[in-house]
């Protein structure tokens, strides 16, 4: 019996150490092939270069600051999007929405998470490209605005599950009090409600934000990758994401693009790090408040 | 304002839960000034029908009432009546003190900002209204600071500054002792008597010592129904019913 239960125990201890293991090596991975590319680019070159143009004959350019500012308007223009309208959606469903609707709403909402990112890229090419292309009077809708709409898309299920979980943990008595001062819904919901969940309302705006900066497909498909610095979100954009997804394919081994490629991703990673941080620590947060 | 006028006449008033009778065919009238308490043994209906008084009984899809209310003459029961008007004339103490996540002086200063009262004019109102439920001394200090830090007893006293300070005719309290010590009973105890001056109290307590000691007039609910409604002293020494005694000498409830 007892040596059932250390295996048992082994068992679970090996399964958990594994998953522990493999995200390390992940890292560890990420750090090792990245650092070989500073043999030949300055790191501040690499930072703060506007261009990136590694095949280029004789002198070849790693800057990565085109690439990170289109991931930063891609990402801050699809927030710009999907903050207002999913906040607006929880709001909706929690103090609007008869019952049944929101029965039946939440997990339609919920089936959009589930939708294949190139599905989304495709609609992006097809539809959402077409219709900027003719309001801009472009010959192409592939730009950051495009990707911009499509991350929004994405990170829509995200910020309305979360936020809608925090405004319905309001406390019932809050709402109450403010009916009975003679508030009517509305002014309940924006002094009342929203402030109350708004760390959690926060969380949710970063986990999107976190899926929106890490999303590659989408971004490949529908945002045009023109290495160029961009000046506006009708220009096309290439994002982190997508040079790497490009590039790396066709890279020849241990060349100097080829390790760029990683400390690209490196760099990534720490954004994606950062964001889940600060998201993680509002949650937690919200959760110590709410107890 | 006369002594004797009639601030609240409940007629023949039924309340429904789906298709759950709550309330029973009540009549009774509640006089201006005076602290009226609603006792009863739970699930009887009294915080029902409190609620019945400023409609919050809204908020659960399936209410429904028949019958009048009319407070100063106008009936309230009516589907399309003006609740937010209702509620700036009706104010309410809840049984748990729920004062929102902010400063003290923004709780008391919450229903005037959405009432649109100028801001120049909302500091004065404010101290007032602390001053009315007699919180003024221990906070005047430390207004910006959150009204989660005070005590439980401070927290209902400013959730009574934060009801007073929209000027309501009518405070409705639901158990508003509950959940605190004795110390600040009493002083809540204190505060309700000398709002009458001002105000019309309608309590419902668990405490029969409480409903003595604070109430002018007091109605015993169970199961719905009115049983008894007369002089707090009347109720409490001479009861009409046989069952209004056995409640208040605590052979049941």
């Amino acid at each position: 019996m007892v040596r059932k239960e250390k295996f048992i125990e082994g068992f679970f201890f090996i399964n958990g150490m594994a998953v522990i293991i493999v995200l390390l090596g992940i890292f560890v991975l990420l750090i090792v092939n990245a650092i070989p590319a500073f043999r030949d680019i300055s790191v501040w070159d690499f930072l703060t270069g506007k261009v990136w143009n590694p095949e280029a004959y004789g002198k070849p350019s790693f800057g990565i600051v085109s690439m990170v500012v289109s991931t930063l308007m891609v990402t801050a223009g699809s927030l710009i999007v999907a903050i207002p309208l999913g906040i607006g959606t929880a709001a909706y469903l929690t103090d609007v929405a008869s019952p049944r609707v929101r029965e039946i709403a939440k997990p339609v909402v919920e089936i959009l998470a589930g939708i294949p990112s190139v599905v989304i890229g495709f609609l992006g090419i097809v539809l959402v490209g077409p219709i900027i292309a003719k309001l801009t009077h472009q010959t192409s809708g592939l730009n950051a605005i495009n990707g911009s709409i499509l991350l929004a898309v994405m990170a829509l299920p995200t910020i309305i599950s979360l936020s809608e979980d925090a405004l319905s943990s309001v406390p019932k008595s809050y709402t109450e009090a403010s009916w009975a001062l003679g508030a009517n819904k509305w002014q309940t919901l924006i002094t009342v409600k929203i402030p109350a969940a708004s760390s959690g309302i926060l969380a949710a705006c970063m986990l999107g934000m976190g899926r929106a900066i890490g999303e590659t497909m989408t971004v490949l498909m529908a945002c045009g990758n023109a290495s160029a610095f961009p000046h506006s979100f009708i220009d096309p954009v290439k994002t982190m994401t997508a040079t790497i997804a490009i590039e790396l394919g066709e890279v020849p081994y241990n060349t100097t693009h080829y390790y760029s490629l990683f400390a690209v991703g490196l760099v990534l990673f720490i954004f994606t790090f950062f964001v889940n941080l600060v998201s993680d620590t509002f949650l937690h947060k919200y959760e110590k408040v709410n107890r | 304002m006369e002594q004797g006028r009639k601030m609240v006449e409940v007629m023949n008033f039924n309340f429904f839960y789906g298709h759950a009778q709550c309330l029973k065919n009540i009549s009774f009238d509640i006089a201006a000034h005076q602290v009226t308490s609603i006792i009863g043994p739970s699930g009887c209906g009294k915080s029902t029908f409190l609620r019945c008084l400023n409609r919050m009984n809204d908020l659960i899809p399936s209410a429904r009432m028949e019958g009048s209310i009319k407070i100063d003459g106008q009936d309230i029961s009516a589907p399309g009546l003006d609740v937010v008007s209702l509620r700036k004339k009706v104010g309410m103490v809840f049984q748990k003190p729920n004062p929102f996540p902010k400063s003290i002086f923004d709780n008391v200063a919450y229903g005037l900002r959405i009432n649109g009262t100028v801001d120049k004019h909302i500091g004065d109102k404010v101290e007032e209204s602390l001053k009315n439920a007699v919180l003024w001394d221990e906070v005047k200090s430390r207004l910006h600071e959150s009204a989660l830090s005070l005590s439980g007893g401070q927290q209902q006293r400013l959730c009574v500054a934060r009801a007073l300070a929209i000027a309501p005719e009518i405070v409705l309290m639901d158990e508003p002792a509950s959940a605190l010590d004795p110390v600040a009973t009493a002083k809540l105890e204190e505060l309700i008597i000398r709002l009458k001056q001002k105000y019309t109290i309608i309590i419902v307590t668990h405490n029969m010592q409480q409903a003595a000691r604070i109430s002018d007039m007091t109605a015993f609910f169970m199961q719905g129904d009115l049983v008894e409604f007369g002089l707090t002293n009347q109720i409490f020494t001479r009861p009409k019913k046989q069952i209004t005694e056995e409640y208040i000498t605590g052979r049941f409830g």
